[in-house]
């Protein structure tokens, strides 16, 4: 075994494999029930750093909040305003395209995707350069055997990711909008027959998956402390690369990707830096390959 | 989408030729010449697009990648002729070899990656050939003897009107002629029901990599006369975001027509330049926080209000006809 094959790799891949899995299963909700990789789902994730970075200013300059409660309402603030951006981009843009080829739909994305980017470097108080993330809650390692570490910073990633993962497979499996939204991914026809209101569930979807993408967001700013406006783009890929080879549309299956890509990543990115950049693409090209379905997802013929 | 034969092209650019010819003499100045430039190289990069996305209907997002490659290829080849002997003049047959070169190589690596990735669909295949347009351009960010994150420097500036304008007819007749044959035929019968014509004995896999090499082929020679336009060829120049605006020519003129990429390969060049320079001296007259880098904003608009409110782009599927032919009854 190579000195990188080690427990800290691990640790950090885990760490990095949280933030994915949070992006990730925005994609696949979405997916699943519009059938739409939505481009713009990187940038909730941005939407979120930049949010907690504001709001962190002003209670902090304001109210001097700081510590734990601090970083609690800059999560909800965060969580908040991805999830209404992506609530307003899914009735702007994508609502009215629902029932135009699928192509439509992606191109839209892009370019909804563009415009969130380029509007928030153009903006003034934003700019395209980037910022350094404040230290909301100290980072301390704590010793995980003889030669590796934990962070808090870690820790917060990974109990954070997993409350919410709690949270939302309560939400899917157990209330009456989580079976709406089962209902509506396995048959959007049927469902509008048994008198579901198909646009509110996307529209909930889209927002609970927003908001998701909006904790990473905050999560890797504290992690890795360096936002700029365009740092939606590669995360939110690698994202969607984990839910592919999870099975798309499959929420446990979004979960298993996002940790298997975060490890592996790590580990590439120790070996070779170059490697790191494009496992990514290279595990998606042999899921599409081997087993286009993904790890978790259920087969399915295309109709004729 | 039958247009009249070959001349009505020839004459178009021959007049385009001699009009530019004119009006250098009456203070057309190097700004609009570099406009008129771009905007040819601009046709290049999108017909041949048009050809992968629209005749064929495979949607590719990683065209930049291959004009990557035939920037850096053919860069390099007269980069090191032009060491040799800094003669220009005596260097042209070289130039237009290291172009078809650049070409080459990168209709090379379009048959590598459309091999693997061209059985996949739609949304899946435009992720891929993002993907690979990245990695292509993260590798030549890793090389050192190209430079690097410093780019290529010192390319000659090789690309004048005359031979952008030969490049962009031989492309656009090229691409037109093969959309016009019973090959076109084959690729849009892919576009339109890839299963119906697997099953009347179309090889679906081999036209698609037939059709993404001959679109890399046409990008890399594009991005071979952009580098030598420019006289550098530099990693971010090819990034995703120049493939969306590439994408956007093709989508603003109507996916699977010819003529309308090569429209909005010259409107929107003309608009990227006037908007630039005209929100830089809206700032600078008014003081609003609106500056030149608002224009990519504008452009995300476009891209947007296009697919809302005419997702057929401006001609549709339709090409321009110089000369109406009545069309004869079948009986």
């Amino acid at each position: 075994m190579g000195s990188i094959f080690n427990l800290q790799q691990v640790v950090n891949g885990l760490q990095l494999g949280s933030i994915y899995a949070l992006i990730a299963l925005g994609y696949t909700m979405v997916y699943g029930i519009v059938r739409l990789i939505n481009f713009a789902h990187g940038d909730f994730y941005m939407i979120g750093a930049y949010t907690a970075y504001g709001a962190f200013f002003l209670f902090n300059a304001v109210l001097g909040g700081s510590g734990l409660p601090m970083a609690a309402v800059a999560l909800v603030l965060a969580m908040l305003a991805s999830g209404l951006v992506a609530l307003l981009t899914n009735r702007l843009a994508y609502r009215p395209l629902r029932y135009k080829p699928k192509l439509s739909s992606l191109i839209t994305a892009i370019g909804v995707s563009m415009l969130i980017e380029y509007l928030f470097s153009a903006l003034p108080f934003i700019g395209p350069s980037f910022r350094a993330f404040p230290e909301i809650l100290p980072s301390v390692p704590i010793k995980l055997g003889q030669n590796a570490t934990i962070s808090t910073h870690a820790l917060i990633d990974i109990g954070v990711a997993a409350v919410l993962m709690i949270g939302l497979t309560i939400l899917v499996r157990h209330t009456t909008l989580g079976k709406a939204m089962r209902a509506v991914s396995q048959d959007k026809d049927a469902a509008k027959l048994m008198g579901i209101d198909v646009e509110k569930v996307i529209a909930w979807t889209f927002m609970i998956g927003g908001a998701f993408a909006g904790a990473a967001g905050l999560l890797a700013g504290m992690t890795y402390p360096r936002i700029f406006p365009f740092m939606g783009i590669l995360p939110g890929l690698k994202a969607f690369i984990a839910a592919v080879l999870g099975g798309i549309g499959n929420i446990p299956g979004a979960v298993l990707g996002a940790y298997i890509m975060g490890v592996a990543e790590t580990f590439a990115t120790a070996y070779n830096s170059l490697l790191g950049e494009g496992i990514a693409f290279a595990i998606l090209i042999v899921v599409l390959l081997v087993r286009p379905r993904g790890i978790l997802g259920e087969k399915h013929a295309d109709k004729i | 989408m039958k247009i009249p034969r070959t001349p009505w092209l020839l004459v178009v650019a021959a007049g385009f030729w001699a009009a530019v010819q004119l009006l250098r003499l009456v203070g057309f100045n190097d700004y609009y010449l570099f406009i008129a430039n771009l905007s040819l190289v601009y046709v290049i990069l999108a017909v041949s697009l048009n050809l992968i996305n629209g005749i064929i209907g495979q949607f590719s997002l990683g065209h930049m990648g291959f004009a990557a490659v035939g920037a850096y290829v053919s860069g390099s080849i007269t980069t090191l002729i032009f060491k040799l002997s800094p003669n220009v003049a005596a260097h042209y047959p070289g130039f237009v070899l290291a172009l078809v070169a650049g070409g080459v190589a990168a209709a090379l690596v379009g048959v590598a990656i459309g091999f693997p990735t061209l059985r996949l669909k739609g949304d899946y295949l435009a992720i891929v050939t993002l993907g690979f347009g990245e990695i292509i351009r993260t590798v030549f960010n890793n090389i050192d003897a190209v430079g690097g994150p410093r780019g290529l420097l010192g390319i000659p500036k090789f690309s004048t009107f005359t031979v952008i304008l030969a490049f962009a007819l031989i492309t656009v007749a090229v691409i037109r002629n093969i959309a016009e044959s019973a090959h076109g035929r084959n690729m849009i019968a892919i576009r339109e029901n890839e299963l119906a014509a697997d099953l009347v004995g179309i090889d679906t896999t081999g036209y698609k990599v037939k059709a993404f090499a001959l679109g890399a082929f046409f990008a890399g020679i594009g991005g071979g006369l952009y580098a030598h336009l420019l006289q550098i060829a530099h990693p971010t120049q090819f990034g995703f975001i120049y493939s969306v605006q590439v994408l956007i020519m093709v989508y603003a003129g109507g996916v699977g027509s010819l003529t309308g990429s090569v429209l909005a390969a010259f409107a929107l060049t003309i608009l990227t330049q006037l908007l630039k320079s005209g929100l830089s001296s809206l700032k600078s007259l008014t003081g609003l926080p609106i500056g030149g880098d608002w224009y990519m904003v504008l452009y995300a608009l476009l891209l947007i209000l296009i697919m809302l409110y005419r997702t057929e782009g401006l001609m549709g599927t339709r090409e321009a006809k110089l000369m109406v032919i009545p069309e004869e009854d079948d009986k």
